[in-house]
């Protein structure tokens, strides 16, 4: 798709290295992802995605079409800041739930901070 | 659009790709389930960024809003299948 505005030389060069470098921060947390041995390591390289991958492409967005349409255009940003509220929550819910199952086939984790007053205990989760 | 520009889409889109592939074979051979959910939600931010990378190249609006849906869709399908894994069930 060849547009016909012609676009200055370094909003192509600052939208290109924006989106290579996200692309290797994923490339980077992918790996991580695969080669990292413990569940709990594992869930450290997704962070990598989803703040400086994201970031630079909704950077990388919302230069290339501020420069196309010559007006700022920065809806990109809404990426960035739902995953900054999303990702918090799923995390902390998976944490959990590594911990939790873990727990139960016997694994060597820390135990439960409330001393089993039974099941009104559960208030701080 | 230049020739530099394009490439680099293509480079990047490429890398992706292969960062999708993988977490792919993470998906299918982790050990455990807590595993299994977690690749799967970076394979949907991946394909949420995948998305608005195709907007800048086809220089489209429409791509960012079938992103912002592959976030949200992303982040309610593995909400509940933690939600499931920690409690046996979605809702209580």
């Amino acid at each position: 798709m060849n547009s016909s505005v012609v676009l200055p030389f370094w909003v192509e060069i600052l939208t290109a290295a924006l989106l290579l470098a996200s692309s290797l921060f994923v490339l980077t947390g992918a790996l991580g992802i695969l080669r990292m041995k413990e569940f709990f390591q594992r869930m450290h390289p997704p962070a990598l995605a989803s703040t400086l991958g994201a970031w630079c492409v909704a950077l990388a967005s919302i230069v290339y079409f501020s420069a196309l349409k010559s007006e700022p255009v920065i809806h990109a940003w809404l990426i960035p800041i739902l995953l900054s509220i999303t990702v918090p929550v799923t995390t902390l819910l998976l944490a959990r739930t590594g911990l939790f199952r873990k727990r139960m086939a016997g694994d060597d984790v820390p135990p439960e901070v409330s001393s089993g007053n039974g099941q009104g205990d559960s208030g701080g989760s | 659009m230049t020739a530099l520009l394009s490439n680099a889409i293509l480079a990047s889109l490429l890398i992706f790709a292969m960062a999708m592939v993988l977490t792919l074979i993470r998906l299918l051979k982790g050990p455990s389930a807590q595993d299994r959910v977690l690749a799967l939600d970076y394979l949907y931010i991946i394909a949420m960024l995948m998305m608005l990378v195709l907007g800048i190249r086809y220089a489209s609006d429409t791509y960012f809003e079938a992103a912002l849906l592959i976030a949200l869709f992303g982040f309610v399908g593995s909400f509940a299948l933690a939600k499931f894994l920690l409690r046996g069930e979605v809702i209580e």
